[in-house]
This record gives structure tokens, C-alpha cells and sequence, in this order.
């Protein structure tokens, strides 16, 4: 029987490995894809602790937050492909004609 | 701790993810990190089995390695990013700095999860089997959660007509 706190220790690890990838890599599609592991790691959490309470609201909620991080999917790569078609570039630093 | 089936499953699964996860981030082409971040996908699929959640493990394989990963992979076929490859990525003590608070936001993080929930529970719940079935997830989405369910759908739509409108050509 594997204990609950295992579950979320992974989850961490998953979601802070995310955060470096976030932070550190220039390219956007490799941050949109950071972006997703973080997502998946907070879902991993929230249906460990769905089957450890016994409550069906966690699933429901890995439920809505899947439709968010598909319709975030399709959002993002149509806003990354009109930024390269301006730009021609995708590293995120040279991205900044909103930033003063 | 002894040795039984799900005790090695879930060791081997949450190594391969968490190795995966590394690779995801250290490759240098986006495809490998793609893949890479697929094997990251299926092994947390192989832990929701594992929390005897079938519906969502099967629900990850369909949406996220089916349907957001294909769009990721051909996107990053579109852009054919060969040409610009050496300038792309840069490092800088900035990466230094956010690699130690990144270190240090999973010490925060991994404290309080591990210590905090150690004994806590006395092994999954009994209803674990049945919360995870489609029939049960469905009956409460249709019932309890219709308005979520709806706004959801509503989100959808949104995003369907964001992504044409984004993505043509002519921007008026």
C-alpha cells in the first residue's frame, strides 16, 4: 500500500521541474510545453487525493481542468504561429515590443 | 516497505516520469522534447491507474497524447525551426538564479506534502474502485456539475473560433 504523501512528492518534483523549464528556456513551444507538465502534475494531486478521500470532486475538477489545457493548447500554438509569421523567431526574448 | 507489484510499479513509473521530465527540459529540438514530454504523459497515465482512476487514465491518454501532443508536434513541424537554431538558446546567470529558486520552491513545496499528509490517511478509500468508473463520473457531470460541463463546452467554442481568427492569415 502506498502512502499518500509518495503521490504528492511526485507531483512536486513534476510541477517544480516545470517551473525550471519555465524559467529557463527561451523557446516558447518548450514553455507551452512546461506549461502542460505543471498542469498535469496539479492533476495527478487532485486525483490522489480524489481516491484517498473517497470524494468524486477531484476527477470532476481533472475533468474541467483538461478542457481548459486543450482549449489553452489551441489558444496558444495560433498566437506562437502569427508570432512567427511577424517575427520570425521564437525565442521569447525577442519578443518584447510590450515590455518598456 | 516490502516489495509487492504496486509498490514496484509505482516506483519505476514515477522514476521514468520524473527522468522524462528532465530530458523534456534539457533537449535541445523541440521534437525530442515532444516525445519526451509523451513518455512524461504515459507514465501519469500508468499512476492514475495506479489510484484506480480508469477513466481519467484512459481520458489522458485520448486528450493529452492524443489530441494536445499531435497539435504540439505539428506546430513544431509547421515553424521548421532548423535555420535558427544556434541563437535560440542562451544562458545566463539569470538561469542560475532561477534554477535555485526553482530548488528552492520544491523544498517549500515537497515539506509540506511529505511531512504534512505523512499517516494521514489509512490507505485508499473503499469507494476508490467505483469513484473511478465512467458510469459514476458521468452521472455526476450530468446531475451536480451540468453548469460547469456547460461552461466548459462554451470554452470550447470559444477557443475553436480564438484559434481561426488567430491564425489567419489577413489580421483585419
Amino acid at each position: 500500500m502506498i502512502e499518500i504523501n509518495y503521490y504528492l512528492l511526485v507531483s512536486a518534483v513534476l510541477f517544480s521541474i516545470g517551473v525550471i523549464g519555465v524559467l529557463v528556456r527561451r523557446n516558447a513551444i518548450i514553455i507551452f510545453m512546461c506549461i502542460e507538465l505543471m498542469l498535469n502534475s496539479i492533476n495527478l494531486t487532485l486525483v490522489a487525493f480524489s481516491s484517498f478521500l473517497g470524494n468524486i470532486n477531484g476527477q470532476i475538477f481533472v475533468f474541467i481542468v483538461m478542457t481548459v489545457a486543450a482549449a489553452e493548447a489551441a489558444i496558444g500554438l495560433a498566437i506562437i504561429i502569427s508570432m512567427f509569421r511577424n517575427k520570425e523567431s521564437l525565442n521569447i526574448d525577442e519578443i518584447n515590443i510590450l515590455k518598456w | 516497505m516490502k516489495f509487492d507489484l504496486e509498490t514496484v510499479l509505482f516506483i519505476s513509473l514515477s522514476v521514468l516520469s520524473v527522468v522524462s521530465a528532465i530530458y523534456m527540459i534539457t533537449r535541445k529540438n523541440p521534437i525530442n522534447s515532444a516525445l519526451f514530454l509523451i513518455l512524461n504523459f504515459f507514465t501519469v497515465s500508468g499512476l492514475y491507474l495506479l489510484l484506480k482512476a480508469q477513466f481519467i487514465a484512459i481520458i489522458q491518454v485520448l486528450v493529452y497524447m492524443g489530441a494536445i501532443m499531435v497539435l504540439f508536434i505539428f506546430v513544431i513541424m509547421l515553424l521548421n525551426l532548423q535555420f535558427q537554431k544556434k541563437k535560440l538558446e542562451s544562458y545566463s546567470y539569470k538561469s542560475l538564479t532561477s534554477i535555485l529558486l526553482a530548488i528552492m520552491l520544491f523544498g517549500i513545496l515537497g515539506y509540506t506534502v511529505y511531512f504534512g499528509f505523512e499517516g494521514k490517511f489509512k490507505g485508499m478509500s473503499d469507494k476508490a474502485l467505483e469513484i473511478g468508473t465512467a458510469e459514476k463520473l458521468g452521472a455526476e457531470l450530468f446531475t451536480n456539475y451540468s453548469f460547469p460541463f456547460e461552461l466548459a463546452s462554451f470554452l470550447l467554442l470559444a477557443a475553436i473560433v480564438g484559434a481561426i481568427v488567430l491564425a489567419k492569415k489577413k489580421f483585419e
